[in-house]
């Protein structure tokens, strides 16, 4: 019993060895691995039901996307790989691209073209961040307010996280410093262009901390996505962070009285990756569900169930209805003009770097 | 003298005594050895692995080999740059790593000592097939054959190896590339760098050397090998060949590899970079282990990491305090719950038990959200309190997201744990033990605390012990209301194995905390004795 905290320690790799046994699965089925939740419910509807309807095959589902690199690793170790299709966040797939985890795509030989004609590497454009990532969706990590606790003046600007007079009360921020540091230092007088040439010093990153300690009491720091609905639904926090798809459901379906805050909203994208080292039947399998669920129709379906933004330039027209609301998406979406005035873009390769070192910074000053 | 004892059959008794018992050990050992080995199998082994990587780090010296041998004859006191043939065995390295995709891993490696490593030798690696090619040029305006592959298969593999392969039906695996001796001998650093070249173009691209021209890099060692030794004499055809590119090459255009990588990137020209490739070239190191107590290990020997990133020896005094008080409180509460089902008649205390256990039956992540929307500001007991007015509206508790709200709800979940064995040890405690003290004149709390509670330290003992060990690896509970001033150990043990990937490190703190726990266990054997704990009667 006193090695049960090591046994944790270990789940990655026993994890592994436990699915070792479960690999007798034929080619009429496959493992897809997403986030769960609504955002699960929406691939089913848009992709998982109408593949298996055409081809017969049984589709799985994994809701582990969160560990996915931690897992394919341990896999990968293992030489074991169980997976067929996995939905990561588009700087996990630069990372499993980079270690070789992930299959590399050739755009426009495996993927179908777009409805207009356009191949598919012009439909994706610059979205193609890596050559193993198949974009799916635009989304974004963006603030809603609630409407009855911020006076007259709702906030407009990502700023009013940081203005305790204006908007006094408690504020959900994510717990990790992606995001809040480049808010923190556009809040306190950075250009936008120069947020991560700023962050790259020490005085920068004190800056920035020095700007976060502001509000050091008064946020709520939230780890799932579902934190921050949460915390605004139950009047704990005047206002929060989370992805932009969560804060529409709570509006529109929960009728909450909650309003979105699009100002300096943080793009990022999440697609698909096939795992490395598939049987050739597997990887033929999983190439073919990835043509089917990332054409032109396909990724604009999605955007019946959540507001995310299809990743192809051509599946932006097809975006309709709702499909149990009945109301537009498009003026929903992250990328709708109307919200899209000031946005903030997220640096990969920059994040790549200093993750480690702003994390520890940034964990030692939560510990304070 | 005694005359021996034998046995029936003429042995001597002791010898058959012993026979026996060793026959019903090995049944013993028989019954339990499929356990035993399910044990070993699936939990002693993956921790063992799991905790060698703390100390493992091959990764350096398998990926850049050449560079960490090259290195060896570096002075770090210096504080200058490594002398050029460092970065050539860089160049070298790199060419090899990036065919194979290692490169990147071992920037993130590195990255964890020094920010910034990871995209250095990302875009390196974009780079460092080019390194080489003004030679490759040269070569080939010299004698278009050396753009043959057949040229330089003629030239580097073994005899042997060449008949084999043309032999080769095209079925099953192409035979092995196999260097020639004489190559190894003329040409060593041609050969060196060839002989990878080979190996990967075989196993990464199920391709053969004799289709493939070989890397720029190679044609860098080449004209190396050739500066080195401008008179090599080369055994069988390319003898020519070889002796002409050997006269030309002191006139060839040359390329400066410090030039081309410090252009690549600047930071190849910060010694830092060097430096912590070097400290974290060993095979094994102490440095995830030191990384998790908050030092660093430089070129100069160890340092405490820098103020603003220390953040361990916090969390584990932290985790050591919280577990202590969620101990004590399970211990304030549960007691007196342990001695009503003890004393109470067997229906009703079944009764209670059914209460008691019902919590185990129910989700981990469903208690614990509970406690969330009790706890919670806008939630019910703060609710509670303001309506009955100890608690002004505007001033509610703050319950949850700091350390209280860790406390209150993993007290809860760890009760049953004391409860059960302080309850197993009190029942077996006769109660006719009080009546007789007072009956000897003991006041109620005197018969209690001089008669009843030795008798129940025993249980005490189990239940702290299993509450504690629970709690210091509990990480879910603290993840969900712990906010930051609630978190343990373990939380950043499940960040770096899941998130940042940092598993020596995810690996070190977790031996350390597994350290912490056998040393608090030897402490209490020492203070209280492991015989005194009873988990049932």
């Amino acid at each position: 019993m006193t090695l049960t905290k090591a046994l944790m320690a270990t789940s990655a790799l026993t994890l592994a060895g436990s699915t070792a046994f479960a690999d007798g699965h034929m080619a009429d089925e496959m493992t897809i691995v997403s986030w769960g939740g609504a955002y699960s419910a929406s691939q089913q509807a848009a992709y998982h039901d109408p593949y298996s309807e055409n081809t017969g095959v049984t589709i799985i589902n994994d809701e582990s996307s969160n560990e996915a690199v931690a897992k394919l690793r341990a896999m990968n170790e293992a030489g074991n790989i169980t997976w067929d299709v996995v939905d990561v966040v588009a700087s996990d797939a630069i990372r499993l691209c980079d270690e070789g985890l992930a299959l590399e795509i050739d755009a426009d030989e495996q993927l179908a073209p777009g409805d207009d004609g356009s191949s598919a590497s012009d439909d994706f454009g610059d979205l193609l961040v890596s050559d193993c990532f198949i974009p799916q969706i635009v989304y974004s990590t963006t603030a809603g307010y609630r409407t009855d606790l911020v006076g007259d003046t709702p906030p407009t600007s990502i700023c009013a996280f940081f203005d305790l007079e204006a908007y006094p009360g408690m504020r959900s921020l994510e717990k990790r410093p992606i995001n809040n540091m480049e808010w923190a230092l556009l809040c306190d007088g950075v250009a936008k262009e120069d947020v991560y040439d700023v962050l790259e010093t020490e005085e920068g990153q004190a800056q920035a901390f020095a700007k976060l300690d502001t509000i050091k009491d008064s946020v709520v720091w939230w780890s799932a996505g579902a934190d921050t609905p949460q915390l605004l639904a139950d009047g704990e926090v005047v206002m929060g962070t989370t992805y932009n798809g969560r804060l529409f459901s709570l509006i529109e379906e929960q009728d909450q009285p909650v309003a979105m805050l699009w100002d300096a909203q943080v793009f990022d994208l999440d697609g698909w990756i096939i795992p490395a080292g598939l049987s050739p039947e597997r990887e033929a399998r999983a190439l073919d569900y990835i043509y089917f669920a990332t054409d032109t129709q396909r990724l604009a379906d999605q955007a019946k169930y959540i507001s995310y933004g299809p990743a192809r330039a051509s599946s932006a027209p097809l975006v309709g209805q709702h499909a149990t609301l009945g109301i537009d998406m498009a003026p929903h979406m992250p990328t709708d003009p109307a919200n899209a005035t000031n946005t903030f873009l997220y640096n990969y390769e920059w994040w790549a770097d200093y993750r480690d070192d702003l994390d520890a910074k940034f964990q030692s000053w939560l510990a304070q | 003298m005694a005359e021996q004892v034998l046995a029936a059959d003429g042995t001597p008794l002791k010898a058959s005594l012993n026979r026996a018992l060793r026959r019903q050990k090995m049944r013993a050992l028989v019954l339990i050895l499929p356990l035993l080995l399910f044990i070993l199998a699936t939990f002693i082994y993956p921790i063992g692995q799991m905790l060698f990587r703390s100390v493992e780090n091959g990764i350096v010296s398998e990926t850049i080999p050449r560079t960490v041998v090259a290195l060896d004859d570096w002075d770090t006191q210096e504080n200058d740059l490594p002398p050029a043939p460092v970065f050539d065995a860089l160049a070298k390295d790199l060419a090899v790593a990036v065919e194979l995709k290692e490169h990147t891993r071992l920037g993130s490696r590195l990255n964890y000592e020094l920010s910034g490593i990871s995209s250095l030798f990302r875009k390196t690696g974009r780079r460092v097939d080019d390194i080489g090619e003004i030679y490759t040029d040269q070569l080939v305006a010299l004698d278009p054959a050396w753009e043959d592959p057949a040229t330089w298969v003629t030239l580097m593999a073994d005899p042997d190896w060449i008949t084999a392969q043309a032999a080769w039906d095209g079925e099953g695996d192409e035979p092995a590339f196999v260097m020639s001796a004489s190559a190894i001998d003329l040409l060593p650093q041609t050969a060196d760098i060839y002989a990878d070249f080979a190996r990967v173009i075989q196993s990464e691209d199920n391709d053969s050397p004799t289709d493939e021209e070989p890397w720029h890099i190679v044609s860098l060692a080449l004209y190396q090998d050739l500066i080195a030794s401008p008179s090599v004499d080369i055994p069988g055809p390319l003898a020519g060949l070889v002796s002409t590119a050997a006269a030309a090459a002191p006139s060839f255009e040359t390329e400066d590899v410090i030039a081309t990588l410090t252009e690549v990137d600047d930071d190849w020209q910060n010694p830092e970079v060097w430096e912590t490739i070097y400290t974290y070239s060993p095979a094994y190191t102490n440095g995830y282990f030191l990384n998790a107590i908050d030092l660093q290990k430089t070129t100069d020997g160890v340092e405490w990491q820098p103020e603003n990133e220390q953040v361990y020896l916090t969390l584990f005094l932290r985790t050591m305090i919280m577990s202590m008080t969620i101990t004590i409180s399970c211990i304030l509460l549960g007691y007196p719950v342990a001695w009503m089902l003890a004393n109470l008649p067997a229906r009703k205390a079944n009764l209670l038990m059914i209460l008691v256990l019902l919590p185990f039956w129910t989700s981990l992540l469903v208690r614990t959200s509970a406690w969330k929307v009790l706890l919670q500001n806008q939630g019910v007991i703060n609710d509670l309190l303001v309506w009955v007015g100890f608690v002004a509206d505007d001033n509610r508790l703050a319950l949850i997201n700091n350390a209280t709200g860790t406390v209150i709800a993993m007290t809860h979940i760890l009760l049953p744990f004391m409860i059960l064995p302080l309850y197993s040890v009190m029942q077996t405690i006769p109660i006719s033990y009080l009546r007789a003290a007072k009956s000897l004149g003991a006041t109620n709390w005197t018969a209690f605390w001089r008669v009843y509670f030795p008798q129940s330290i025993p249980g005490i003992g189990a239940g702290s012990i299993l509450v504690f060990i629970l709690s210091i690896g509990y990480y879910i509970t603290p993840e969900i209301v712990g906010g930051t001033k609630g978190v343990f150990i373990s939380n950043r043990i499940a960040y770096h194995i899941s998130s940042s990937l940092n598993w020596g490190l995810a690996a070190a703190l977790g031996a350390i905390l597994l350290a912490i726990v056998l040393a608090l266990y030897w402490a209490y054997d020492r203070i209280v004795g492991i015989d005194n704990v009873k988990l049932g009667g």
